[in-house]
């Protein structure tokens, strides 16, 4: 009865698709131009005559190090949240005292502060730490700023774990720990899939905390690569747009091999 | 014998400390001493002066700031209103399950694997007024230099924003839509409503919770989009686009004020505490944890 095709629909949703296509098709198109190919021709030309030196001058500019600092500082943020996170949310569900009720609240209100307006302290707690121009003066902030989200996330999933499950667990003896690795953890998998996908989308889109907690060519991480790039290269426009695509190119083979994993992640992320 | 048990089964607030004190001390601790710090006057180099609300009363007669204020209040709402009622929609069209429709979802989606860097730079080079997109269009718009102007630059500054989170809001529209049981619809459609109608009375309701969680997002986002700025606009043209937390970032790392730098970073923290606590309390998220409690 509702599959009556809704045309007007599909129009808008035509629509959007040149709206969000027709930007990255310039991105692509680009990219792969000669510099003077580009200042004739524009980046909505048709693609003539292909050619890959835009992406020998961005991997020589050393972005393969920032795009690997950048893997590191994902990898080690989702690590530390998870870690941290899954505990949290466990005693916030499971736990009696009035103590873990006012944690789920604190979390809530954490879900507010922006990293913005913290980050003139928070730069002075990383130094006196000893981790300036580090990766981990990058990595443990972002770890905390996505904490919030992960226990609100994680917390949800393990809500739906029913109660029959925790008392024949108990009955059998089970103690905290066992209880959280046996039952909780398998059963809030999809929870902890989706606040491990938006800590690794936090880390890699940071900008805020490289830039500040970050110096040296080193520890550079991609978006600030980019940044870099733009006042080095800013004349070469190719150049810059093939950096962009660059900067993309790991998670869009994540989203190309596990798109399925990637999407329900992040649709989780907004809670139930 | 049983209630022994079954205490000792549930785990103490002592899972949560490891967290709690990781969480404190990056977060919570910074929070204190913000607000501490605008409360000085400091350069970073010597110690910190105590000089009272020195900082405030000067953030108060800062025509500048207002002016900032202003133009953060613009961006969010207009971000709100622009990306809102589109996410809705796809969100919705996108939760069908026709082939078509999931082809272009996967299509739609693209611009969330850019981070906001990647897409400000894309961004900012496609509006060149020489080589870019407008370059091309001179004939259908009147001035090529979109940046150039106040309005211009805001107007880029939301449609950018829109372009990068509209497929994130989608797809927790999508996930919520999917979630509106079928039977619903049924019965409307037995009651003889139509398309429209249905998406009002069954569709928009069923929503709600996921409204909030959007919206608290997209504020958030919005009184941290520092990025976005810095790489499309730089603030300008002249401080025209400078919102607060950019404001704020060149008050503190380029000329090195961080007591004043400290009074907007309060200020936003202000702001973004009292946003959401607001929403929080009009939607009654934060009763969630009593749901499966004492059971």
């Amino acid at each position: 009865m509702r599959s009556r095709p809704n045309y007007l629909a599909g129009i808008a949703a035509f629509a959007w698709l040149l709206i969000i296509g027709t930007p990255l098709y310039a991105l692509v198109n680009s990219a792969f131009m000669s510099q003077s190919g580009y200042s004739d021709r524009g980046p909505l030309s048709l693609p003539s005559g292909i050619t890959f030196e835009n992406f020998a001058t961005v991997v020589d500019s050393g972005f393969l190090r920032y795009l690997w600092n950048t893997i590191l500082v994902a990898a080690a943020t989702v690590a530390i949240v998870l870690l941290l996170a899954v505990p949290i949310s466990y005693a916030v569900v499971r736990g009696t005292s009035w103590l873990t009720r006012g944690v789920f609240r604190l979390f809530l209100l954490g879900l507010a502060i922006p990293a913005q307006a913290v980050i003139i302290p928070l730069f002075l707690i990383i130094n006196r730490l000893g981790f300036y121009d580090s990766l981990w003066g990058v990595i443990l902030p972002t770890a905390a700023f996505s904490l919030p989200v992960s226990v609100l996330v994680i917390s949800g999933g393990m809500r739906e774990i029913s109660v029959e499950l925790y008392e024949a667990m108990t009955l059998d003896g089970a103690r905290p720990g066992r209880i959280l690795w046996d039952l909780v953890i398998p059963l809030s998998r999809s929870s902890i899939a989706s606040a491990s996908v938006f800590a690794a989308l936090q880390a890699w889109n940071g900008f805020l905390f490289p830039l500040i907690m970050t110096q040296s060519d080193s520890n550079k991480l991609v978006t600030l690569g980019l940044y870099n790039f733009v006042s080095e290269y800013g004349a070469n426009i190719p150049a810059l747009l093939a950096a962009v695509l660059m900067s993309a190119l790991p998670i869009l083979l994540v989203y190309l091999f596990a798109r399925r994993a990637l999407v329900a992640g992040l649709m989780g992320a907004g809670g139930k | 014998m049983r209630p022994a048990a079954a205490t000792q089964a549930r785990p103490g607030a002592a899972w949560a400390v490891p967290g709690l004190v990781f969480f404190a001390l990056f977060a919570l601790v910074p929070m204190v001493g913000v607000v501490y710090l605008s409360l000085t006057s400091w350069d970073g180099l010597s110690s910190p002066q105590f000089t009272g609300l020195n900082n405030w009363s000067r953030f108060l007669g800062d025509g500048q700031m207002w002016q900032d204020t202003l133009v953060t209040g613009v961006l969010l709402v207009g971000n709100i209103l622009v990306q809102a009622p589109i996410s809705i929609l796809l969100g919705v069209w996108s939760a069908g399950k026709q082939r078509n429709r999931a082809v272009l979802s996967a299509v739609f989606f693209l611009p969330l694997l850019l981070s906001t860097a990647a897409t400000a730079v894309m961004w900012r080079q496609l509006l060149d007024p020489n080589f870019g997109i407008p370059a091309k269009l001179s004939g259908l718009i009147g001035s090529t230099d979109l940046l150039g102007s106040q309005s211009g630059a805001v107007a880029c500054l939301v449609l950018v924003t829109s372009w990068q989170f509209i497929p994130f809001h989608t797809l927790l529209y999508q996930g919520a839509a999917r979630t509106v049981p079928e039977t619903l619809y049924q019965a409307a459609a037995i009651d003889g409503a139509g398309r429209v109608r249905q998406f009002f009375s069954i569709t928009l309701p069923q929503l709600r919770n996921t409204v909030v969680t959007s919206t608290i997002f997209m504020v958030v986002g919005g009184l941290t989009a520092f990025d976005i700025v810095l790489l499309l606009t730089d603030g300008g043209p002249g401080t025209d686009t400078s919102i607060l937390p950019f404001a704020m970032y060149q008050t503190a790392f380029r000329t090195y004020d961080y007591g004043y730098a400290s009074v907007i970073a309060s200020f936003l923290l202000l702001l973004a505490t009292g946003a959401s606590f607001v929403m929080v309390k009009l939607s009654g998220y934060d009763k969630m944890t009593s749901s499966l409690e004492g059971m």
